[in-house]
Formats: structure tokens, C-alpha cells, sequence
């Protein structure tokens, strides 16, 4: 296996405001990275980062390396990132409702991403589309090619966002919750497709999600965000299987489950803290019950563990 | 038996859109012929993909919206015939938390104004220290009292709008999908907060979701609807499902647990126009289980004591 995309301790700011420390991950061709963590940790931060896309929030790489297929993206020309991006690196948004534009049909929009990254004519874009539309399992997908996105069901419009992302054929995905605004139904079919693609074509996925059912069903690792630190990495099984980090714990009981005794889901307490106010020491430390004086005191570094690694002065307490 | 708190009988809603100087109006069931009773001290779940009409029976439970056809009795009192006065007076011992904590508080608002809010509207002198004892009553500070809701995050402000459900100690709550835009983590606050609530003032919930776990871990019965109509009714939440399209929003939620990782089978096809619905079973077209009288007739709700509506019951 290849590593296809890598962050080396990345940290990235907005301003004076830093919003991710430390962040090290890295995805395999062939393998779908999980990125967890509640609203404002920074999985999305993360995204735009890895993508070379800071500039357009304001943000910046103060520390670290992203490197893409072993090339360091910040020695890249903008030019040559541009290129990158809908060629190498297919992006699937969070919202389908605004990632399509509303007045052009769905066709021109899909075979725009082959004719410009695959140099492909009017016709043979065409044919591809319709093929994407195909393994998208979308139907009558010559009709949906004409149709405008309004016409269309959320879920549809997310199938079309993918197909867009796969129009370049990418090596890289990466997936910005992709079926947080949808219905489960449809969540199903979205991850199953998602799951096929890498499996058939040998691509690479980042999937941020806040999902942990949707992260046991079809990642093979995943990285813990908390509070704009990794807190946890490593292979799917063992961290679901005894966490080694009090939050990924936490996170794992968020969730209802069959057979769960009535008021044994409590939930995490208190907040994710604003990056302008964060707490001294392990950022978890407001609201973990295994919290004791070190940990409001220095911030744990990230540490080998198993089979992959954990921010905590009490690794595996929680399990 | 004693009478139910709330019994909805034949309840229906159709809406009407478009029409124009050239265009012909089209209409649509959203709510179809619905009947539920929820007894006093119960959660009961309604369950349903975007477009089931979950949303459009809540409204109607409270007389927000006028039904098409039907009757809602609250403790006896047939809430659609009563006159204005009457319904405000009876709006006392109902309310609702919303969906989106975002919009459902005004941003002119402090959190003061907003708790008082319910008294004003019925005319009512605020008790002294009210205020500080709702904000008390959901775990957030008294000094927040006179913070507006931009200064609050998701979760402190889904609070706020069930402090403000609860303001006049009422009876029956309707819970409109009130986890709907939070994180995981605060979800189980809320839920466990909801929990802790009904069982110190003795509530009754309707709690709408399109989540079928969080209903099967938070109500005592189930109610799932499609498109406009109550396909099943589960009598406990562990019950096994018996209508197809329950099996499949079953089926289709994930389990944290790699180790149950399985097969992912989504349900095929997609959900049919609720203008344009197919004569027979609404889920017919997507349903492996479907026949020929599946796609022509309607199936009713059964009358058992687990009630499903389909010819080809699990």
C-alpha cells in the first residue's frame, strides 16, 4: 500500500487564532480514513487543509507538512494545486442543496469536471456522465441529466455531488459529512456506494463524519479530533473495541443502542470550548471523568499506542 | 381503562400548491387518516423519513394548523371545534419544543423576555424567581438570564426552548425533532435532560424523529409513518417489526460496532411524489415483499395489538 495523502503535525490559524495543532494523519490507497469529533473540533479545517484550500476561509499552515502522493502541496504552485483538485482530489460537500449550481442542468454541471481535468469533447463528457450517473444508481439517468437541481430529492442531488467528485477520476476522496442532511434510507445507499468506489477503483477516502455507526460500518482507521487536537488514531476494531481515550469513549456511548437501559445514555457534559477560550493542559479536561491534576495542567502529547496512538496521561483508563 | 390524554381520530391534512392564472393546483395528503391515543405518562414515538408528515401531525396534535378531516380530544375536550378563547385557555396544558434551536428563539429576545413570554400571552402575572427556576429546572445558570440567544451554543439554547415549553407547568409536550441539529453528545444531554423532566412533573411526550434508534431507546411505543400514513404501530420499543419498510429504516442504521459490520442492503427505488402516489401501498414500489394487491389496493392499519398496515405482514 501507498500512502496517498499525509499531514505531518499540521497546524493551522485564521488570523492570530490557532484552530489545529499537531494534526499527523495519513491515508492509504485502497483504504477509507474516518475523521470524528463534534461541531468546531476542526474535521472540516482539516479538509480544507488537506486540499490547499485555507486561503479561501482566511486560514493558513503555520507548522507541518501536507504532503499529496509524496509531494509537499505548499511548494506547489497554485496552478498546479488548481489542477490537483477535481483531477486527483475529488471533494464531496457536506450540503447537495447548495453545492449545485441551480440554474444549469445537472449534465452540463457533471461533464464540465471530465472536460476540463480529462480533456475529454462535449460528447465523450457526456457519455461519461451518463455512466457516472449509471454506478450512481440513479434512474432514467438522461432524463436527470436535463433536469435542474430542484427538481431533484436530497438525496439525488448528494449522488450527483459524487458523481461530480468521481468525474475526474480521483485518487483521493475526501467526503465532508455526506449524509448528515439526509434520510437514513438514503445514508445507506450514499455509504455503500462510497464504499464500493474505493474498493473497485483502488481510491483512497477521508471521510469526516460525526457518526460513529456510519465510521464501524466502513472505515478501516479512524482519527479522533477533539478540540482542534488529535486525540486518538488507529485501526477501527481495537478502538472500538476498548478506546483508549476517555472522549473516544464518550463519543461511542453517545449513541442509542438496542438493549441500552433507559437512562444509561447521558452524554458528554458541558461543550466543545471556543478556540478562544481553551482550557490549560489536555482540552478534554473540563469534561473527563478520569481528569486529575496533570491533566489540567500540561497538555499530553501524542503517543504510540497499539496499533496506532492516543493524546492522554491516562491512556486506556477508559477501557 | 381511563380515557387517553390524547386520542386523534381520522385525522387528515391535505395541502394545496401552485395554481395560478394557467396552472392547475395540486394537492397533496400530508397527514392521512391518522388515529393514535397517547395515555397520560407515556412517550410515544413517531418515526418517518423527510416527507412522512411527522411534522404536519405534530402541528396538528396542537391545533397549530386547521385539519382537513378528523378530531383531536385533549382529556376529553375535542380540540378542533373549540373557539379561540376556549383553545388558549386549553393551550395552558400543551406546547412544544422545536426543531431548530436557531430559529425558534427571537434574537431580540433575553433569555428573560422568552421564559416570560407563555405568561404574557395568557395574561398572567410572573411569580418572582419563575425565571431563575426554569433556567434552574434545564441545568443552565441564572446569570444567564439576561444573555441573549447569539451568546448561547446549540445545546444551551435547546434548553431554553424546553424551559419555555414547560414555562406553565403544562400536561402534554409535543417534541418536534428537538435533537435534530445537535452534536451526538449533546443529543444524549437533551434526551437524558427530557427524561429526568418527565419523570419529576409526571409529562407526556410525543416525540417526533426520523431516528429510529433514539426512539426505540427513549419511547414506550412507536408509530411509524410513510407518507402521510401510520404503517406500523410498535407496542413496546423492543418490539420486532412487522411491517417491511420498519425492517428496512432498522436495517439501514449503523451499529458502533465494527464487529456488526455487515452487507449494507438499502432499500431500492425511490420515495414515490406525495402528489402523485401510487394507487395501492405507498412503499409498494420500493418493497421486496410487494404482489400484484399491493400495488392496487390500499392496505389498512389492522386491528391488533400490534397494528400494521400491509397484505404481506413479517
Amino acid at each position: 500500500m501507498s500512502t496517498l495523502l499525509q499531514l505531518e503535525s499540521v497546524g493551522v490559524s485564521i488570523g492570530t487564532v490557532a484552530l489545529l495543532e499537531g494534526i499527523s494523519l495519513s491515508v492509504e490507497r485502497g483504504q477509507i480514513l474516518g475523521l470524528v469529533g463534534e461541531s468546531g473540533s476542526g474535521k472540516s479545517l482539516t479538509a480544507l487543509a488537506a486540499m490547499g484550500l485555507l486561503p479561501l476561509i482566511g486560514g493558513r499552515i503555520t507548522t507541518g507538512q501536507v504532503r499529496f502522493d509524496g509531494q509537499d502541496m505548499a511548494a506547489m504552485t497554485e496552478a498546479q494545486r488548481r489542477a490537483l483538485r477535481g483531477r486527483r482530489i475529488g471533494f464531496v460537500t457536506q450540503n447537495p442543496m447548495t453545492a449545485l449550481d441551480p440554474v444549469q442542468r445537472i449534465g452540463a454541471q457533471v461533464d464540465i469536471v471530465s472536460r476540463l481535468h480529462l480533456g475529454l469533447s462535449w460528447q465523450a463528457a457526456r457519455a461519461r456522465t451518463l455512466d457516472l450517473l449509471t454506478q450512481m444508481r440513479i434512474p432514467e439517468p438522461a432524463a436527470v441529466a436535463e433536469a435542474y437541481p430542484h427538481q431533484l430529492s436530497g438525496g439525488m442531488k448528494q449522488r450527483i455531488v459524487i458523481a461530480m467528485a468521481l468525474a475526474g477520476d480521483p485518487d483521493l476522496i475526501i467526503a465532508d459529512e455526506p449524509t448528515t442532511a439526509l434520510d437514513v434510507t438514503v445514508q445507506a445507499q450514499i455509504i455503500q456506494i462510497l464504499g464500493q468506489i474505493v474498493r473497485e477503483r483502488g481510491a483512497a477516502l477521508l471521510l469526516i463524519t460525526h457518526d460513529m455507526g456510519v465510521v464501524a460500518q466502513i472505515c478501516d482507521r479512524v482519527a479522533v479530533l477533539y478540540a482542534g487536537r488529535l486525540a486518538e488514531e488507529g485501526p477501527v476494531g481495537p478502538i472500538f473495541a476498548a478506546p483508549a481515550h476517555p472522549y473516544t469513549r464518550a463519543l461511542i456511548g453517545c449513541i442509542p443502542q438496542e438493549g441500552m437501559a433507559k437512562g444509561s445514555l447521558r452524554g458528554i457534559p458541558g461543550a466543545v470550548p471556543s478556540a478562544l477560550a481553551m482550557p490549560s493542559g489536555c482540552r478534554f479536561n473540563p469534561r473527563c471523568p478520569h481528569a486529575s491534576a496533570i491533566c489540567c495542567e500540561t497538555a499530553p502529547s501524542f503517543a504510540p499506542f497499539g496499533a496506532g496512538g492516543v493524546a492522554c496521561h491516562h491512556a486506556g483508563v477508559a477501557s | 381503562m381511563t380515557e387517553p390524554l390524547i386520542l386523534i381520530e381520522a385525522l387528515s391534512k391535505r395541502f394545496q400548491s401552485g395554481g395560478g392564472l394557467f396552472a392547475r393546483p395540486r394537492a397533496m395528503m400530508a397527514v392521512r387518516d391518522v388515529s393514535l391515543s397517547v395515555g397520560r405518562g407515556e412517550v410515544v414515538g413517531v418515526v418517518g423519513e423527510s416527507g412522512c408528515g411527522k411534522s404536519t401531525l405534530a402541528r396538528l396534535v396542537l391545533r397549530l394548523i386547521e385539519p382537513t378531516a378528523g378530531t383531536v380530544r385533549f382529556d376529553g375536550t375535542d380540540l378542533t371545534g373549540l373557539p379561540p378563547a376556549a383553545l388558549r385557555r386549553m393551550r395552558r396544558r400543551m406546547a412544544m419544543v422545536f426543531q431548530d434551536p436557531y430559529s425558534s428563539l427571537d434574537p431580540r429576545y433575553t433569555l428573560t423576555d422568552v421564559l416570560s413570554e407563555p405568561y404574557r400571552v395568557q395574561g398572567e402575572p410572573l411569580p418572582t424567581g419563575r425565571v431563575a427556576e426554569m433556567l434552574g429546572a434545564v441545568g443552565l445558570p441564572e446569570a444567564m438570564a439576561t444573555s441573549h440567544p447569539h451568546q448561547l451554543s446549540g445545546g444551551q439554547r435547546q434548553r431554553v426552548g424546553i424551559a419555555r415549553a414547560l414555562a406553565l407547568a403544562p400536561d402534554f409536550v409535543v417534541l418536534d425533532e428537538p435533537t435534530a441539529s445537535l452534536d451526538v453528545s449533546i443529543q444524549a444531554q437533551i434526551i437524558a435532560l427530557l427524561s429526568d423532566l418527565r419523570d419529576r412533573l409526571g409529562l407526556t411526550y410525543l416525540f417526533i424523529s426520523h431516528d429510529l434508534g433514539l426512539v426505540r431507546y427513549f419511547c414506550n411505543r412507536i408509530v411509524v409513518m410513510y407518507l402521510g400514513a401510520v404503517v406500523e404501530v410498535l407496542p413496546a420499543a423492543t418490539a420486532t417489526p412487522r411491517h417491511p419498510y420498519t425492517q428496512a429504516l432498522i436495517a439501514s442504521g449503523f451499529v458502533p460496532d465494527p464487529a456488526a459490520r455487515r452487507a449494507i442492503v438499502p432499500v431500492a427505488g425511490e420515495v414515490p411524489s406525495p402528489f402523485n402516489l401510487p394507487p395501492g401501498c405507498a412503499f409498494a414500489g420500493r418493497c421486496p415483499r410487494a404482489t400484484d394487491q399491493c400495488r392496487t389496493t390500499r392496505p389498512a392499519l389492522s386491528d391488533e395489538a400490534h397494528p400494521v398496515a400491509c397484505f404481506h405482514p413479517i
